[in-house]
């Protein structure tokens, strides 16, 4: 190497050093608008420290190589007056721009190597939630194995006048939801992550997890964040429609309120249990059924019950005819369509609200009110 | 034996019937403008929606369908016949040989695809819409819980497999047996042996292609279970099948594109290529490993840690023959005489995009960063600057590089040149923010986003109409030329050309090398 | 004509225009387009729909595969005529030598799925392995074996017990293909596919040896016998399917074990049909044609290629999906 190229390094790292004290100056600990965010876990941070040196790294080789070409683009053209070399090979600048880069290359694999096994390693978890991902929702399950596994959906809370554009848009647009995953902070959570449906993949930036959930299969993944605030993602992988519209909250907090939000959940359940023996008023039950409508069918069912990927409710003969069809769709859904089955996903007292609200709203006046255990009894037979 | 000495026939039946190979790369480059205008402006719309935040335009299945034609067509309708067509013009021309090897099969080979797409475009009027599940279509989306438009999706991927392994055969049947006496393989251009290899890539992986659709199409009409857990199967085994064809695919993509390169960067440097050996053993090391790096996009699927790290090794390495290719482009370019030409502006174009989607491809192929990279807007940066920076670019490049041997005409220097320029901002514009949303969080395949990624959002959409609205100079400039541009009658368009293809009289003979040239 | 080797260029045809093409693309279209109307009308429609969905399908089926007849025709009359040079003939080598390579990897493509689910979506599923642990939550009671007798959504008790929504109902057979007996072996009918299909591709060498020795009489005899072998080999497959359907209860429904199985055999057998197909017209040609010498036999040579392939797929298939 002459001193050409030796100017030229120097000419080089002037502005790689500007760019990466740039980058790093813009990125605090918090989510950032260009950058990864550095997150709330120790994997976190290593994942981002993995991204700034590789990206570094190839800054490094983009501004020597593009310095070398804007060299000749500015002193070899023509029209200066230059004759061409012809030289058109050299047996050792080859071999060196091959091994030199190759070497480079193992030293990215290594620190990445230690980082990707660390994120498999799903081991003495403390603390277990199933992810399952629906068209288009999130359910969460802790297991629990002194009592009662804890388990809830979480659906997009934005309203459609928002994503119409006739209301405005509130700061978390699109990443708000109804219940959020609450977890403990400095807690090893493991998460089995699966789907009910299609393909789904569970995003949260700041925890760096991103895990691909599986009809049928169970992938592993697990955090352990150290700050307790809000982190919001969304999901990863196409799933059809509403896609865009499937965000995920998770709420870290201290142990102690983790626990205290653990037993009112349980409280809550059981709660609900309580109701299943009870029998409600028709307003009582419409009321509760336009809530488990609106978070449930109305993506597809329309606000009015016009319908869209669904048929509409408003006159349906379904929604106006037969109680026990029309709680069989309900409650097994439509196979081959997007009318899913709900049984599972709604308890009893929720079940019997929607089908009831579903034939008394929207113009259908039928009068009748499904009990909760008319559910109860319909799904045993 | 007919009298094949004179001139094309008249009319429609010319095209129709030919089995010319310029008249099939004229129809290939035609087909392939009008797919990469049907797919831009599927593009648009995506942006447009994209402009602002909230709901717009289109509805979000709407927008799904979009997505997944913009990708199917730009890739499978433009970009690979348009390197189909240049293949078709060009070999010939290259290795001294009368016309392809298998002329009638070629014809077919082109005729297949416009009534392919026509169909693919049609399931846009379909109960139910067009395909929604991606270009990647992941079963069982695709599958179980696809309209009925799938199943013509389906068959149309049968077809342009069918019609990529005619014309790669024919590319390599005519590579193998129809080169001029002296024209040994170690003295090719280089575009001719990227398409060798392409070719064979494409015979390797359309067939597996081919057999994924298949395996779709017995899901979703007689209840196998190929993608169902239930029955034994696996939604990620779809995954597996379609990325051993579809990594292979984004080199077929661009290795025609190194080819053009090869040939450009030479010619304005008016020098010769430095290191023509290793650059067609690194093409071959590129090709052999893109077997074998598949599920690189696949990393969060959740594959036992060994397969992870076997495909991460196994795709870092690509970075070393292809670094090779950058360092060899730029050493030929090192002490020449260099001058700037379009077809050279946007060859260094190409340079410096692709090595930047280079770099973003590698950083991809580390499995833990690509757990908060993957299938966020930092992928669809990535890919465009491989794909529209690098293949597009290199396509244009093409195009005003033979054009003028081609029609005999010269196209206009200053349009060339504007075109250049606004199409290199436009596309920085619009897809170098989309590195930072990406980063920052924003999942690919949404029709609306969050507020925080807005204001990159609409300057990527405002770079996308100037891109999108610089082709029109294109268009313009190329149809000017063919009609009334300068008149060139030099063998030697470019001074510092060097090839077979320049020996021919300009405009190219509709014969060519009827008795093959001799060849030091 | 050809077999004289001149130093000299011989000039490479270049054959005129042809509607040929611009046919095989309307046969090919319209086929298409109507199988995939028959499927989607069977699907998501009314069954009596198919019916005109049937006769756009025979419809481009007719026209495809007259064009491809007089496609051959045409290039078989242009050998005839001395148009062809050694140069075009060795492309049609190559043509043919990548055609069965492509083919190749189609079946790549199907046993690779078969291994992987197999060696690895099986273990997972039943909850072991690196990649599903905790699978074992979804499918309780599933225990892998293969073949696979018992499909996971059977070892939960069905489609309405399964956890993950339902999109189909997989009922596995209650025999499998396996070779079950050594006492009646020879009730076994893979045992007699793989004989038949073996000597098929001997017969078909030696009718090979006979033409390339110009004794015609020999090659028509063994080429006949090879053909009359694929026939038998499609009877016996065909019986094998209806024993599978019928008595095994081992169908398209049977979970992945019935989908790899018919997959691999369906497509082989397909492609023997092919073969078959080829071998006759070769066969037919020499017989009624009189075509065909010791030096010029280009079209049963490619057809014997392919013959000796869809042999070596079987020798794989009888390995992996009868043995192993
Ligand atoms: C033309 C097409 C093309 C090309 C050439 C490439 C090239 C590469 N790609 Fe890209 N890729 C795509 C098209 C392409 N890609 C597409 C379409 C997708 C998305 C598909 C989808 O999901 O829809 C994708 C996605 C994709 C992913 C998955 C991301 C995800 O979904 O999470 C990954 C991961 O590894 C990846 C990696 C790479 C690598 C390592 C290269 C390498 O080949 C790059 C090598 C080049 C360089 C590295 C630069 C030059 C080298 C030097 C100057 C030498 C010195 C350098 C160093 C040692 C650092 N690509
Ligand atoms: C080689 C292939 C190729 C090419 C050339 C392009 C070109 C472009 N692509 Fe795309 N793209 C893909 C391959 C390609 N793309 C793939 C594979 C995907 C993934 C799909 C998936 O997720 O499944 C994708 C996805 C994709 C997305 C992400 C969508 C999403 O995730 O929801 C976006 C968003 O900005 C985008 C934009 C663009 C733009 C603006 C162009 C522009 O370069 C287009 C410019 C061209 C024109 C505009 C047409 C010609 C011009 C005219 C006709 C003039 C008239 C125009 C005006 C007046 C404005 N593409
Ligand atoms: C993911 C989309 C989606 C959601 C969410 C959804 N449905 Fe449906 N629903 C459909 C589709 C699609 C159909 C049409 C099925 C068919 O083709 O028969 C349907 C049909 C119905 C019908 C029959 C209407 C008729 O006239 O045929 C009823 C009743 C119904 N759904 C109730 C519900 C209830 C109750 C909920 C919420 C608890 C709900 N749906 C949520 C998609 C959905
Ligand atoms: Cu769920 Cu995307
Ligand atoms: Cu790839």
């Amino acid at each position: 190497m002459g001193s050409k190229a030796k100017w030229l390094c120097k000419l080089a790292l002037g502005p790689v050093l500007l760019l990466m004290s740039v980058v790093a100056m813009a990125v605090g600990g918090e989510a950032s608008e260009y950058n990864m965010p550095q997150g709330v876990t120790a994997v976190g941070q290593q994942v981002y420290d993995l991204h700034m040196i590789i990206l570094g790294i190839c800054v490094v080789i983009g501004v020597l190589v593009f310095g070398v070409m804007f060299y000749s683009i500015i002193y070899h053209r023509k029209s200066r007056g230059v004759t061409p070399a012809t030289f058109h090979e050299s047996t050792k600048v080859e071999i060196a721009w091959t091994v030199v880069p190759f070497f480079i290359l193992i030293i990215m694999a290594i620190p990445a190597t230690t980082t990707l096994l660390e994120i498999y390693d799903t081991d003495n978890a403390e603390l277990d939630v199933v992810v399952t991902a629906y068209q288009w929702k999130w359910k969460y399950e802790y297991l629990n194995e002194e009592g009662e596994n804890v388990s809830f959906f979480s659906n997009l809370a934005t309203p459609q006048a928002e994503i119409h554009n006739s209301e405005a848009k509130g700061e978390h647009y699109l990443l708000e939801v109804d219940e959020p995953l609450v977890l403990p902070v400095d807690t090893k959570v493991r998460f089995l992550v699966t789907a009910n449906d299609v393909l789904h993949s569970w995003w949260v930036p700041m925890l760096a997890v991103k895990r691909d959930a599986i009809p049928g299969f169970i992938n592993e993944s697990w955090t352990k964040a150290t700050e307790i605030g809000v982190y919001r993602g969304q999901c990863a992988e196409l799933c059809g429609r509403s896609h865009g519209f499937m965000p995920i909250v998770v709420n870290v907090v201290s142990k102690e309120d983790y626990a205290q939000w653990f037993t009112a959940k349980q409280a809550e359940a059981a709660e609900t249990k309580g109701l299943m023996a009870k029998t409600f008023t028709l307003d009582q039950t419409m009321e509760r059924g336009e809530i488990v409508y609106d978070s449930n069918c109305q993506v597809c069912h329309g606000a009015n019950g016009e319908g869209g990927v669904g048929n509409a409710i408003a006159g349906s003969a379904v929604a106006t005819g037969d109680i026990g069809h029309h709680l069989d769709i309900g409650i097994d859904g439509v196979s081959g369509t997007a009318m899913q089955a709900f049984g599972a996903q709604l308890n009893d007292v929720d079940m019997a609200a929607v089908i009831t609200y579903q034939r008394n709203a929207f113009g259908n006046n039928m009068g009748d009110i499904i009990q909760p255990i008319d559910v109860y009894n319909h799904k045993k037979d | 034996m007919g009298d094949h000495h004179h001139g094309p026939a008249k009319g429609l039946s010319r095209w129709l019937f030919t089995t010319n190979h310029k008249d099939i790369g004229t129809m290939y480059l035609w087909f392939s403008f009008s797919m990469f205008i049907l797919g831009g402006a599927f593009a648009m719309i995506i942006r447009a929606e994209l402009f602002q935040p909230g709901l717009q335009l289109v509805e979000p299945g709407f927008f799904n369908q979009m997505t997944t034609l913009h990708g199917l067509i730009m890739v499978f309708g433009a970009i690979m016949p348009s390197f189909v067509g240049l293949a078709n013009w060009l070999i010939p021309m290259m290795i001294g040989a009368p016309d392809m090897a298998l002329p009638r099969m070629n014809n077919w080979s082109f005729w297949i695809l416009p009534p392919t797409f026509l169909l693919l475009a049609s399931t846009l009027f379909m109960e139910g819409g067009a395909p929604a599940a991606g270009w990647t279509f992941y079963a069982p989306l695709s599958t179980t819980y696809a309209g009925p438009s799938v199943t013509y999706f389906i068959f149309c991927i049968h077809v342009l497999g069918l019609s990529s392994i005619m014309g790669s055969i024919n590319i390599i049947a005519t590579v193998m047996n129809m080169r001029a006496p002296g024209m040994t393989y170690m003295k090719m251009p280089l575009f001719v042996w990227t398409w060798l290899i392409t070719a064979f890539l494409l015979v390797a992986v359309m067939p597996v292609l081919a057999g994924a659709v298949t395996m779709m199409l017995m899901d979703v009409h007689f209840n196998t279970s190929f993608f169902s857990a239930a029955g034994g199967g696996d939604p990620v085994l779809f995954q597996h099948v379609f990325w051993f064809f579809g990594h292979p695919e984004v080199y077929i993509i661009i290795l025609p594109a190194f080819g053009v390169v090869s040939q450009i960067i030479p010619a304005f440097s008016r020098k010769p290529l430095f290191g023509y050996d290793s650059m067609v053993y690194a093409t071959a090391s590129i090709a052999f490993l893109s077997f074998i790096v598949w599920a690189h996009h696949m990393y969060t699927v959740g594959m036992p840690v060994a397969g992870e790290l076997f495909f991460m090794y196994a795709t870092m390495l690509i970075a070393v023959p292809t670094g090779v290719k950058v360092f060899n482009w730029i050493s030929t370019m090192w002490r020449g005489a260099l001058s700037f030409e379009t077809p050279m502006l946007f060859s260094i174009g190409f340079l410096i995009l692709f090595t930047i989607g280079g770099f973003t491809g590698l950083m991809l192929s580390i499995a833990p960063a690509d757990f908060q990279y993957h299938d966020s807007y930092f992928v669809v940066a990535h890919f465009h600057y491989v794909m529209v920076a690098g293949a597009v670019f290199s396509m244009t490049a093409a195009i005003y590089f033979w054009l003028p041997k081609w029609c005999g005409r010269m196209y206009n220097e200053t349009m060339g040149k504007t075109h250049f320029w606004i199409s290199f901002i436009g596309f920085n514009l619009t897809f170098f923010p989309q590195h930072f949303v990406g980063l920052a969080g924003m999942p690919r395949r949404i029709p609306d986003y969050a507020l925080q990624f807005a204001d990159f959002n609409m300057m990527s959409s405002i770079g996308a109409f100037i891109y999108g609205a610089s082709q029109i100079l294109f268009l313009y400039n190329v149809i000017a030329t063919i009609r009334s541009g300068d008149i060139v009658t030099d063998e030697k368009v470019w001074d510092g050309a060097e090839g077979l293809e320049w020996t021919l009289p300009t405009p190219a003979p509709y014969h060519t090398f009827e008795t093959p040239p001799a060849v030091k | 004509m050809t077999s004289q080797t001149s130093t000299e260029y011989e000039k490479y045809y270049v054959p005129e225009k042809s509607r040929l093409a611009i046919c095989a693309t309307i046969g090919l279209m319209l086929s298409i387009f109507g199988a995939a109307s028959i499927m989607n009308d069977m699907t998501f429609g009314d069954p009596n729909e198919a019916s005109s969905s049937w006769t756009i399908f025979y419809c481009g089926m007719f026209f495809f595969v007259a064009t491809l007849f007089a496609w051959f025709r045409t290039a078989i009359r242009e050998n005839i005529a001395g148009m062809n040079s050694a140069q075009l003939k060795k492309s049609y080598v190559l043509g043919m030598f990548w055609f069965i390579f492509s083919e190749v990897m189609f079946f790549l493509a199907f046993f690779g799925a078969l291994f992987y689910v197999r060696n690895l979506v099986g273990p997972w599923l039943a909850g072991e392995g690196d990649g599903g642990r905790m699978n074992g939550m979804l499918w309780p009671g599933f225990e892998y074996a293969w073949p696979m007798m018992q499909t996971p959504q059977e070892a939960v008790g069905g489609a309405a017990s399964q956890l993950v929504a339902n999109s189909g109902t997989y009922t596995s057979p209650h025999t499998s293909m396996a070779f079950a007996d050594a006492h009646v072996w020879w009730h076994w009918l893979p045992l007699w596919n793989t004989l038949i299909l073996l000597s098929s591709s001997f017969t078909c060498h030696v009718a090979h040896l006979g033409i390339l020795a110009g004794d015609k009489k020999k090659f028509n005899l063994w080429l006949g016998i090879t053909v009359l072998l694929g026939i038998i080999f499609l009877c016996l497959q065909a019986l094998e399917y209806y024993e599978a359907y019928v008595e095994f209860g081992l169908t398209l429904n049977a979970g992945i074990y019935g989908s790899t199985f018919f997959m691999l055999t369906g497509f082989h057998g397909f492609h023997v049909f092919m073969g078959m197909t080829m071998l006759l017209i070769q066969w037919l040609r020499s017989v009624i044609g009189k075509q065909f010498t010791a030096e010029d036999h280009f079209g049963f040579e490619a057809s014997s290629w392919y013959w000796h392939f869809v042999d070596v797929v079987w020798v794989f298939l009888f390995l992996f999906v009868y043995i192993l």
